[in-house]
């Protein structure tokens, strides 16, 4: 099965505290570490164990600056055969449609029986892979946390719906799943593995190679536009204990005590 | 003539989801005097209960009676809305499991704009559409700005819109099954599985003391083990310590975990998501504590302390036996 995994670098919310900038156009990026979406990370995982079960080959592909190229590294050293960065500055300020518009154009310069994306990203949206399978009109499922492969034309997938509860689909191929985190176990990839793919040639793609007409994409293209960011405010917000750690936890037991949180 | 704005209605067993009144609610946020419509796909009883249930927040309930219909395939609903909606339609559905399946794909096949996961809607000037939505699992909200002249799909977050102000309608049942049109697709459902019980049901217990991110490795489990164990309560915990498999899936809140009614809930190291925060439910004490101040379950919580878990939880817990 030749599967292609779309993946994004995004600002890894572990090791960042994400705060707005001081005019209110952009994150904090000062500092910022970046590492691969973790939706992404875990559907990397799971098109390089279809590989081990069925064969086949694992791309790994992504839109974005030229530094992506160590992020699709880094993936690729778990297993993937293939890299491709799609890169120009004609895809800047894309919206979803935008991105969805040159990973099709990437997906269609290969034979791809399956597409993989996250469910999600950094934002939240979870677009790019239902815009790109309707582009291709190609079956799409969303929010998959299991995969099973029947045979060579068809899947059988899990949903997670509410609840917990798994919801088990027969789809065709090819097609695009969205992949959900916890579907697998990402495997751990020690200083050899990414020394194997250090000197790997990615190869980097622009409008022209892909086909893409520039108008449609970047902000030139985007119909939809984020015009600031800020910083929410919910409700009352809680009452913040402070003082030294002892003196907090005396009083939180007090709390607790009063609101039937110890017995 | 009054703007028309059409919802898909989620329901289930015959019952619409609160979401069927929420959409209602945020279209007439944007539109004051909408003309709005309720699609509604099933068969049988349970769709013609679900059209009487929601017909009196709706201007017109369109009903697509079909038994291929009878679970809602987002691939197969998807065709009969392309078919169906007229051209312009502003489309809200809920950002669920659901609504996430279906909208983005269904916005490329009519050629409208899709802005996910809405949370607040500002305005609408010269069909400039400018609303509020968040990133980073809330932590950061953004203003977005579209044009929805040539149409819209919005996923709205569940929860956020209520229906107070909504003015009673009488919608007028329309029988659509004719205008079903294809209803096969390249993704057929085939059963649900159901999410196994765990040894402990967390639904039922009165005090959580619920463990996420911030525990940083399994073994700072056993702490907030303990913790439970002292106060006498049970462990819960958030999406990443489930998909780590520190936890069996039976202990994860949220919508795609338990809806627990606890009386008290101590957060410890979660940010607290929309997802978490919606398995969350009857009001209950929340005690947050999270090293990073701008968390924002620190929006949600009664007490909050800006702290490391892993160097309070074990202090909280001697002090705790001490009084014992």
């Amino acid at each position: 099965m030749e599967i292609l995994v779309c993946i994004k670098q995004v600002p890894d919310t572990a090791k960042n505290e994400i705060a707005v900038n001081i005019d209110g156009s952009d994150i904090e990026r000062d500092d910022i570490v970046y590492s691969v979406n973790e939706w992404d990370h875990y559907a990397v995982e799971e098109a390089i164990q279809i590989v081990e079960k069925v064969g086949g080959s694992v791309t790994i592909v992504s839109v974005g600056d030229k530094d992506v190229d160590e992020i699709i590294r880094r993936e690729m050293a778990m297993g993937a055969n293939n890299g491709i960065l799609l890169s120009d500055k004609a895809f800047i300020g894309s919206d979803g449609r935008g991105i969805a518009t040159i990973l099709k154009a990437a997906v269609e310069k290969g034979n791809f029986d399956l597409i993989m994306t996250g469910a999600q990203a950094d934002d939240c949206a979870g677009q790019t892979g239902g815009m790109l399978a309707a582009m291709l009109d190609i079956p799409y499922a969303s929010l998959v946390n299991h995969i099973d492969v029947m045979d060579e034309n068809k899947l059988k997938v899990g949903r997670e719906i509410e609840g917990g509860n798994r919801e088990i689909n027969e789809i065709t191929l090819p097609c695009v799943l969205s992949i959900q985190t916890g579907i697998n176990e990402p495997r751990y990839v020690g200083l050899r593995g990414i020394r194997k793919v250090a000197s790997v040639e990615i190869p980097v793609l622009d409008p022209s190679q892909l086909g893409i007409a520039v108008e449609s994409v970047g902000s030139s293209g985007a119909r939809v536009k984020r015009l600031d960011y800020f910083v929410p405010e919910f409700g009352k917000g809680a009452e913040i204990l402070e003082g030294n750690m002892d003196d907090i936890a005396e009083r939180l037991i007090e709390l607790l005590k009063a609101k039937g949180g110890i017995r | 003539m009054a703007q028309k704005v059409f919802t898909y209605i989620v329901h289930k067993n015959g019952k619409a989801y609160d979401t069927a009144v929420e959409m209602a609610a945020a279209a007439g946020r944007i539109y004051p005097e909408a003309s709005l419509t309720a699609i509604v796909t099933g068969s049988g009883s349970d769709l013609d209960n679900v059209c009487k249930e929601v017909a009196p927040f709706y201007n017109e309930v369109w009903k697509f009676e079909n038994d291929s219909l009878s679970y809602p395939n987002a691939e197969i609903i998807r065709k009969v809305l392309v078919r169906n909606l007229p051209n312009d339609a502003v489309l809200l559905l809920p950002h669920d499991t659901f609504g996430m399946d279906l909208a983005p794909g269904l916005s490329i096949k009519i050629d409208s704009i899709f802005i996910s996961d809405v949370v607040d809607f500002i305005s609408l000037e010269d069909n400039q559409l400018k609303v509020v939505r968040q990133e980073f699992n809330g932590q950061v909200s953004t203003h977005i700005i579209s044009d929805i002249s040539h149409g819209a799909v919005l996923t709205v977050r569940p929860g956020v819109f209520q229906a107070e102000d909504l003015k009673p309608s009488s919608g007028k049942i329309i029988d659509k099954s004719a205008d079903a049109g294809d209803l096969t697709a390249g993704r057929r459902f085939l059963e649900i599985v159901e999410a196994e019980a765990g040894d402990v049901d967390i639904t039922k217990e009165d005090i959580l003391v619920s463990v996420g991110r911030g525990i940083e490795a399994q073994e700072n489990i056993e702490m907030v083990e303990e913790l439970a164990e002292v106060v006498g309560g049970a462990v819960s915990s958030s999406r990443p310590i489930v998909d780590a498999k520190w936890l069996e899936k039976s202990r994860q809140v949220g919508t795609s975990g338990k809806t627990v009614k606890p009386k008290v809930y101590m957060a410890l190291g979660i940010s607290g998501s929309f997802q978490h925060l919606g398995g969350l439910k009857g009001k209950p004490f929340i005690v947050a504590v999270n090293r990073n101040p701008k968390a924002p379950i620190f929006q949600v919580a009664d007490i909050g302390i800006v702290q490391d878990i892993l160097e309070f939880i074990p202090v909280l817990t001697e002090k705790i036996k001490e009084r014992k």
